[in-house]
């Protein structure tokens, strides 16, 4: 027989009471779990579809000059810095502090051009990288192989061409496998081909004119991702689009906010049912705490008592309360948001931080109760028998 | 020095206009092994005077000493220490603990007592043997009868070993036969050596001690040694082994 012996039998006797404490706990852990297990997964999901903004870091040549151009509308001719940027030189990205962070990079080629007698722009890029870098593209056609070009709307337009044309560039002969839609962009104006037919036309293989990076993550450390990229492309000027990134980071935060508010309000009321259960508990049971009192029990065995009382309860709520949570996670997620795959894994750490937070809120919200009970007069609660 | 010193016991309850004297200044001393009946009316202070005996409830002024340790001087943690291992309790209405079976109620007191579960058991079971109930240890309190669970009672009291047993009117809602058994139970223990303080009403139980303190309005009358206490004229009589008990059965 010990004290916790009577605790146990006190539980089974008064299941209603436990059930009842079980259930307080029980509700605000799983909810905590829930709202926790969503922000992640919502998170995760926010991360994907954010990412489809394309890239928020460019890397370009040093220039002294200032940008003639505003909203598509140019008010110069383009300027050809004199320290253009390796090819070989990006794979340097890769190995900066950072580079898990880094979702894609394309390198872009550009250089005018003549066709048909009309001046035009070509660009030279990574098909491969493009899809993420500019999700928005949709197409008529397919992606150009090294002797076909993708046309911009506006272009196609003006040079009259069509999937299936050939083009004339610089004396070679080139197959239009696809002309995009309009997009409002300056992708509109330009002539897309594979990087490597880019530099043999314009005359500079190896050499890119600018790199596109789409870098993010929950966290990402954008501005230090600049200055990281800065330092092993010295020749280069790299520039964060602040206002993306901002926008992302925002959006996670309110999201966070609002749910961590939300579980802070559940898991006080559920402290509160239980401190109110116990104290119903502990008045029930007077008489029987001056029982104890009068055959020796000390106020610290009382307190032990109810407090190993909340232990048992708070424990078990709070390893059911993270198998409720991560389910509940699981059907709710649907309601949030429409893509499929988002993942709700089970979570060795947030499982210990549930079991943590009920214990933690079962023994704080039954101090009080407990203290309660070790201070009643034991001759006053033997009277109350 | 006695045993147990009474000494200018007093407890009032409330204060002013509302004051009320339960207890005045009482004053006596126990012997080791005595058995002392209190008798009085309803409300003339002898249940407060032994929750006072029971380090229960402090008293308003005076002293009360048990083997020269002044209870009332001690924490409220030494008191809990002090009732554990002095003091067994006995009640009227038994304030058994009804979600925990007879063996485990009587091996309560062993709870906080840094001995093996195994030797609890033993001892509580051996206190269920010497109370004649030990083939019920692994009932409920509300499956056995009102006797059985006045032994139970008993049972937890002694399972301690304690050197004072204080009983509140132990017979006070059993019949006539049981409160004999009890009685008789109380008194065997008493031979063994147990110092028993008993607040009763009933003079047949009186008869079973050895010296009876009757108190009044707070105030102690008189103490008698009874003449008429039925261990008293058994052993006078050289006859303890043919014992009577002066109580009728029905």
């Amino acid at each position: 027989m010990t004290v916790k012996d009577i605790a146990l039998r006190n539980l089974r006797r008064r299941k209603a009471k436990a059930a009842f404490v079980f259930l307080g706990l029980l509700i605000g852990v799983s909810a905590v779990i829930t709202f926790v297990s969503l922000i992640d997964a919502l998170t995760q999901d926010i991360r994907h579809k954010l990412e489809k903004y394309g890239a928020n870091i460019l890397i370009v040549p040093k220039t002294e000059n200032l940008s003639l151009t505003y909203g598509g509308l140019s008010l110069g001719g383009i300027s050809f810095e004199i320290e253009q940027i390796h090819e070989a030189d990006l794979k340097k990205v890769q190995s900066i502090k950072n580079a898990r962070n880094v979702a894609a990079m394309g390198p872009v080629l550009l250089g005018a051009i003549e066709v048909g007698g009309r001046r035009a722009l070509l660009a030279g890029v990574d098909f491969e990288k493009t899809r993420i870098l500019r999700p928005w593209w949709k197409m008529r056609g397919e992606i150009p192989d090294n002797n076909a070009v993708l046309v911009g709307a506006l272009a196609a337009q003006v040079l009259g061409v069509r999937p299936g044309s050939q083009l004339r560039v610089n004396g070679r002969s080139l197959f239009v496998s696809g002309v995009l839609e309009p997009s409002g962009s300056q992708d509109d104006q330009i002539i897309f081909t594979r990087l490597p037919v880019a530099q043999s036309i314009l005359g500079k293989e190896g050499r890119i004119s600018m790199a596109e990076v789409a870098a993010l993550c929950a966290d990402c450390p954008v501005e230090e991702m600049v200055k990281q990229i800065s330092q092993v492309l010295p020749g280069a000027k790299v520039m964060a689009i602040k206002q993306v990134v901002k926008g992302r980071m925002e959006t996670l935060g309110h999201f966070r906010k609002i749910a961590y508010g939300l579980s802070m309000v559940v898991v006080l009321v559920g402290g509160l049912v239980v401190l109110v259960t116990m104290m119903g508990s502990v008045r029930e049971r007077t008489g029987e705490i001056g029982i104890f009192r009068a055959i020796g029990f000390r106020k610290s065995h009382i307190v032990q008592v109810v407090l190993f009382e909340a232990l048992i309860v708070s424990a078990l709520a709070g390893i059911l309360g993270y198998f409720m949570g991560v389910a509940t996670t699981r059907v709710v997620l649907p309601l949030f948001t429409e893509s499929h795959g988002v993942a709700v894994p089970w979570n060795p750490t947030l499982a210990g931080g549930a079991f943590s937070l009920s214990i933690l809120l079962g023994l704080i919200s039954s101090i009080y109760p407990a203290v309660l009970a070790a201070r009643l007069d034991p001759n006053e609660a033997l009277r109350a028998l | 020095m006695s045993y147990i010193h009474v000494d200018a016991l007093t407890k009032q309850y409330g204060t002013r206009e509302t004051a009320v004297l339960a207890v005045r200044n009482m004053t006596f001393e126990i012997e080791t092994g005595e058995f002392i009946g209190v008798m009085g009316e309803s409300g003339s202070g002898k249940s407060t005077l032994l929750s006072m005996m029971g380090a229960l409830n402090t008293p308003t002024s005076g002293r009360y000493t048990v083997d020269e340790i002044d209870v009332y001087t001690l924490t409220p943690d030494q008191r809990a220490d002090f009732r554990r291992e002095f003091l067994g309790f006995v009640f009227q209405s038994f304030h058994l603990v009804p979600y925990l079976t007879v063996l485990e109620n009587v091996m309560l007191p062993l709870t906080t007592k840094r001995i093996s579960a195994k030797e609890k058991r033993a001892m509580g079971k051996e206190a269920l043997e010497r109370v004649g109930i030990g083939s019920k240890s692994d009932r409920l309190p509300n499956q056995i009868s009102g006797g059985e669970q006045e032994r139970v009672a008993v049972a937890r009291a002694i399972v301690n070993e304690p050197p004072i047993l204080l009983a509140d009117e132990p017979t006070g809602n059993l019949d006539t036969k049981t409160s004999r058994e009890v009685m008789d139970l109380l008194r065997t223990l008493n031979e063994e050596g147990m110092t028993i303080v008993m607040v009763t009403h009933s003079p047949e139980c009186a008869h079973y001690a050895h010296r009876i303190l009757r108190v009044s309005d707070g105030l102690l009358l008189d103490q008698k040694r009874s003449e008429d206490s039925h261990y008293i004229r058994e052993k006078e009589r050289g006859r303890k082994d043919k014992i009577e008990s002066p109580i009728e059965g029905p």
